[in-house]
């Protein structure tokens, strides 16, 4: 069993990493990172913008940023991302690759999740800093751009750090439309293989598990010493502040 | 094609037995493999929280395993990995008798286990040790402090996570389409490959999921009311 893993490694750790890319397409575990690294990118400015308009006091703002919201969190990503492959040529008239399809899936997908994030993190803030900022004379957007959002982003980071590890399990459903990234070389090593499905598929996931575990210890570690300086000088306050909520969906 | 007509497929008996039939293998599993998840997570809690360190750490592993590997990767270990492995006789009866969708209760089940017990776990931590005391000095022997006085507080507190996983199994039944399993996704992907009306059938999809997923948050949002006495004390 191990001997025939080692094999498969052997022979196609090429394929796995980067697909066929000098001859293809860039794929493999290359594609998967920048696919999930590009997804978290784009969705983080997108996020800060669905919170502000989920915050706004208008509702021609609020409203569609709710129902989106409401609707990423109901429907099956997966549903999504045939939506995406039936919409995006069709409204924009070309043939658009698969990998921009998923990225525009990914986009949505996780600003919409995203912005509930940063949300919690406004609201956590209190009014307090608001209205300290608006004394001081900012305007709102000026608070929001010199005052809260800092603050807010910053407890953010361990979020942000299993959202972008939610992305790259969620790229995994590109499979269905042929995304060529990690999943789609090791279902490519598995045709040619045929007899080692199990092999095949549990290299895939050890390849996952190395990936997403470091991941999510560095978000650990972050996290404890965020909450570490929020807690300030004094140690024994640690124990009253709560520590900063990791919302973590899973794909 | 023709213009938007809905009604070509809610009329079509065909279509819509299968959208049905989808409704309902999807509701097997995700009601299959909650069961499971639910189960085994109760378990996995128990041997956590019985002090043997061999356990605590497997249990762990098993966590960390199913929460950092993709659900897609795992459905597919098993269905085309472990799958394939098993004994002959076993294999034949599991093709008989639906080896998709058992394997995707297998599957979605084991991976949402890891989640229901971690949910469970913080839950039960947040109650602070002093309840214990507290009620161990009224009188309460271990097994009668815990259903009195710990378990109400602590799964009060995990039912917000549990609820929200509860969703994301449900919408993670439609990841059962990838190892061939007839739920709605799949019936979805049928009727537009019969009908090639992508639009309608993919709305029709969509508000499913979306009604049913709105309906378990519901359903949820409901069961928190009922269970927190302040709350249901002022309602």
């Amino acid at each position: 069993m191990i001997t025939d893993i080692i094999t498969i490694i052997k022979d196609y750790w090429l394929l796995l990493l980067i697909g066929q890319y000098p001859n293809g397409p860039l794929g493999g575990l290359a594609n998967t990172l920048i696919l999930s690294a590009l997804s978290i990118a784009l969705a983080f400015p997108i996020s800060i913008l669905f919170a502000l308009a989920r915050l706004s006091k208008w509702r021609a703002l609020r409203w569609p940023v709710t129902a989106l919201v409401y609707i990423t969190r109901g429907v099956p990503l997966l549903m999504l991302v045939l939506w995406s492959y039936f919409l995006v040529p069709l409204l924009t008239g070309a043939d658009v690759p698969s990998f921009v399809t998923m990225l525009t899936t990914l986009v949505i997908y996780q600003g919409a999740f995203l912005s509930e994030v940063v949300r919690g993190g406004i609201v956590a803030l209190g009014h307090g800093q608001m209205e300290a900022a608006k004394a001081l004379g900012h305007s709102y957007l000026g608070a929001m751009r010199f005052i809260i959002l800092p603050q807010a982003l910053y407890n953010m980071i361990p979020s942000i750090i299993s959202t972008f590890v939610s992305t790259i399990k969620d790229t995994t459903i590109g499979y269905v439309i042929n995304v060529p990234d990690l999943t789609f070389a090791a279902s490519q090593v598995n045709n040619q293989l045929l007899t080692q499905p199990f092999q095949v598929f549990l290299i895939l996931a050890i390849v996952y598990y190395a990936i997403c575990w470091s991941l999510t210890q560095v978000a650990d570690v972050i996290e404890r010493r965020i909450t570490r300086r929020r807690a300030g000088p004094s140690r024994a306050a640690v124990a009253t502040l709560a520590p900063p909520k990791i919302l973590s969906e899973q794909p | 094609m023709s213009g938007f007509d809905l009604s070509a497929i809610l009329k079509d008996p065909a279509s819509v037995a299968m959208l049905l039939h989808g409704i309902e293998m999807t509701f097997v599993i995700f009601a299959g493999s909650w069961l499971l998840a639910m189960t085994l997570a109760i378990t996995l809690l128990s041997i956590r929280f019985s002090q043997f360190r061999l356990g605590e750490y497997s249990v762990a592993a098993y966590v960390s395993y199913h929460r950092n590997v993709p659900t897609l990767v795992q459905l597919m270990l098993w269905y085309f990995g472990i799958f394939t492995l098993m004994p002959n006789g076993l294999t034949s009866w599991l093709s008989a008798h639906n080896a998709e969708t058992i394997f995707a209760i297998i599957g979605l089940g084991l991976c949402q286990a890891a989640y229901f017990s971690e949910d469970l776990r913080s839950g039960l931590r947040s109650v602070s040790p002093g309840q214990m005391e507290a009620a161990k000095a009224l009188g309460h022997g271990y097994l009668s402090a815990m259903r009195f006085v710990i378990l109400p507080q602590g799964v009060r507190n995990a039912l917000p996570p549990l609820i929200n996983h509860s969703v994301s199994l449900f919408k993670n039944s439609s990841l059962a389409i990838i190892i061939g399993a007839p739920e709605l996704t799949h019936a979805v992907k049928e009727i537009e490959n019969l009908s090639f009306r992508t639009f309608e059938i993919y709305l029709i999809g969509t508000v499913l999921y979306l009604f049913f997923s709105l309906l378990i948050m519901g359903a949820g949002a409901y069961l928190s009311l009922r269970a927190d006495p302040v709350r249901r004390a002022r309602a």
